[in-house]
């Protein structure tokens, strides 16, 4: 039964909307279609017929496709936001995970749980993803500076590279910045008296 | 040590977003005992979800989304209340470049609505009958001010909005795109992007609210049940702050100061020479060529920031007159209690600045419409 639910996914992160069409896959669902911009989406939403409409909180178009749902006479009206808009818990779950979803009047309450439960936890699964990418990028970023900072100490002060590191590491306790601001400071500095 | 309370605001990167940005940088909000953090959002559908769980306290909102919102329009209901006007015009119709030269060759007699609207009709059927299509003008929302000024004024042109024009919804940053590819023929929403697409040469401004309804609201402050019920004190002192920052933002003298606050990538992220006309009143048209619409943007200063029972009449007309939503006892009661003058009065109490004018007796035209309201009548 489940498997005959057709759902829409509109998300124009690309990297997202694959994976949260992935998950729906895996857990059963063959109708999943995939639009990531809104040129061509209204004759999509026509051929497709959606039930299940998941688009990502944040999307600017999201004002155009309501007016959409509101004039069309061309497709199953989905008005509902949330199966149930009683259940505040589930939508404020929802929102925080920055997911809306549009559903059409009269699908049944367990056949669209599933189906929005999976998209929030891949929407919050790739909002840790790329978390943790903007941090490796941060400490990738970090290690180059630290390293040309060391070596700018090594070159004036003449010593070698855990000496230099110590050097940084102790302005760093002392005036409670973190290594690679003071070692950031330092090429600055250096660029300024030219000895770089 | 005073006590400081938290209250969370959305908005869109609008110019009319003034008001609430300058309550929350330049000190207003504090000095009332308020942090006022005010959040971006993309879409007015984001700021009623937000509004819904309570993210949001309150919102920028057009005038009348928080009608619509209590009255269930749309997928998820949000009982929201508008106890303050933050703003009067700001909105113009722009029409693309073949639309806008058919206009011209009708030479209208002057930049008037009534008659720029009767020289938009005769270009109107010309070109529909040059291109065997109806034109199409997209607003911002549905519920929102630039549709039902712009039908209204259409409407009175003797143009049949949803039959001689269809009317579509796009995001205000995409609509100069969107004119300067075709998609659409005209478009009415609040600047800068109005004199963007002029200045990127994507068509020219016909018209504008401060011309078509000059005393008619145009962003309220959309305010939650919660926030009502339970922090009354709160929005009080939120109503007194929002109105010195207004009265700030109404003063010229500021007005450079503020297009480069608004310019801020935070903020609108635009070239600060795009906020200034809108400011001003001093309107590039077309390409090179300005017009002076006096108060063509104002904040208090022509109109008072008192939300008026009769705005939310005119706005429940104009959804009824256009078929946005069916007539009932239990919509009347909604929409007599959507805007709250009986909040913004004990805040104001008072205080005697610009902001605080008193109310208007009650009129069948409270918006000080072109035509004097004469098309404000139920379509057969």
């Amino acid at each position: 039964m489940d498997a005959e639910t057709s759902i829409l996914v509109f998300d124009e992160n690309k990297v997202r909307a694959a994976i949260i069409e992935a998950g729906l896959r895996e857990a059963g669902h063959s109708k999943v279609s995939t639009v990531t911009e809104i040129l061509g989406l209204v004759k999509r939403i026509e051929a497709l017929q959606p039930d299940v409409i998941v688009v990502d909180l944040e999307n600017p178009n999201r004002d155009q496709l309501e007016h959409f749902f509101q004039v069309s006479r061309s497709v199953k009206k989905p008005m509902a936001m949330f199966v149930d808009r009683s259940d505040s818990n589930a939508i404020r779950e929802a929102v925080e995970a920055g997911v809306s979803a549009y559903i059409v009047d009269g699908l049944k309450k367990e056949r669209v749980k599933p189906i929005l439960d999976m998209a929030i936890s891949r929407f919050n699964a790739f909002h840790r993803l790329s978390l943790e990418l903007e941090q490796a990028r941060s400490q990738l970023a970090d290690r180059k500076v630290i390293d040309q900072a060391k070596g700018i100490l090594m070159k004036a002060k003449g010593i070698g590279e855990p000496e230099a590191y110590r050097l940084l590491q102790r302005s760093a306790m002392n005036e409670n910045r973190r290594i690679a601001e003071v070692a950031r400071s330092l090429i600055s500095a250096s660029r300024l008296l030219g000895d770089f | 040590m005073t006590k400081i309370d938290a209250v969370h605001a959305g908005y869109l990167p609008l110019l009319d977003s003034a008001v609430l940005v300058v309550a929350a940088r330049f000190g207003f909000a504090e000095k009332h005992g308020i942090d006022l953090q005010i959040h971006r959002e993309r879409s007015w559908a984001a700021i009623r979800d937000r509004m819904s769980v309570g993210h949001f306290d309150c919102a920028q909102m057009p005038a009348p989304m928080p009608i619509a919102m209590s009255l269930s329009h749309g997928p998820l209901t949000v009982e929201t209340f508008a106890p303050l006007v933050l703003n009067t015009g700001g909105n113009a119709v722009t029409l693309g470049n073949d639309l806008a030269s058919a206009v011209e060759d009708e030479a209208p007699a002057d930049p008037s609505p009534a008659s720029m609207g009767a020289a938009l009709r005769f270009a109107i059927h010309r070109l529909m009958e040059r291109d065997g299509r109806a034109m199409r003008f997209a607003v911002v929302h549905r519920f929102s001010c630039h549709n039902y000024d712009l039908r209204y004024w259409l409407a009175a042109s003797g143009i049949r909005p949803d039959k001689d024009v269809e009317i579509t919804v796009v995001p205000p940053s995409l609509l100069p795109e969107a004119l300067a590819s075709g998609q659409i023929d005209g478009f009415s929403a609040g600047e800068p992007w109005n004199t963007i697409a002029v200045r990127s040469g994507a068509g020219e401004i016909v018209t504008t609210k401060a011309e078509i309804a000059p005393l008619s609201p145009e962003k309220v402050l959309g305010v939650s049940k919660a926030m009502i019920g339970e922090r009354r004190e709160v929005l009080e002192r939120l109503i007194a702050a929002l109105l010195d920052a207004a009265a700030w933002c109404d003063d010229p003298k500021n007005h450079g100061e503020l297009s480069r606050l608004l310019a801020d990538p935070r903020h609108i992220a635009v070239d600060s020479a795009h906020l200034l006309p809108g400011l001003s009143g001093e309107l590039e048209i077309r390409r090179g060529s300005a017009r002076i619409v006096p108060n063509f943007l104002t904040f208090g200063r022509t109109a008072g920031n008192w939300p008026h029972h009769g705005y939310a009449d005119w706005i429940y007309r104009q959804m009824l007159r256009w078929g946005h939503t069916v007539d009932g006892p239990e919509a009347r009661a909604v929409v007599a209690g959507a805007f709250r003058p009986d909040l913004y009065a004990i805040a104001v109490n008072g205080r005697s600045h610009g902001g605080a004018m008193a109310p208007r007796s009650a009129t069948s035209d409270p918006y000080g419409l072109f035509d004097g309201g004469r098309s404000d009548l139920p379509t057969n």
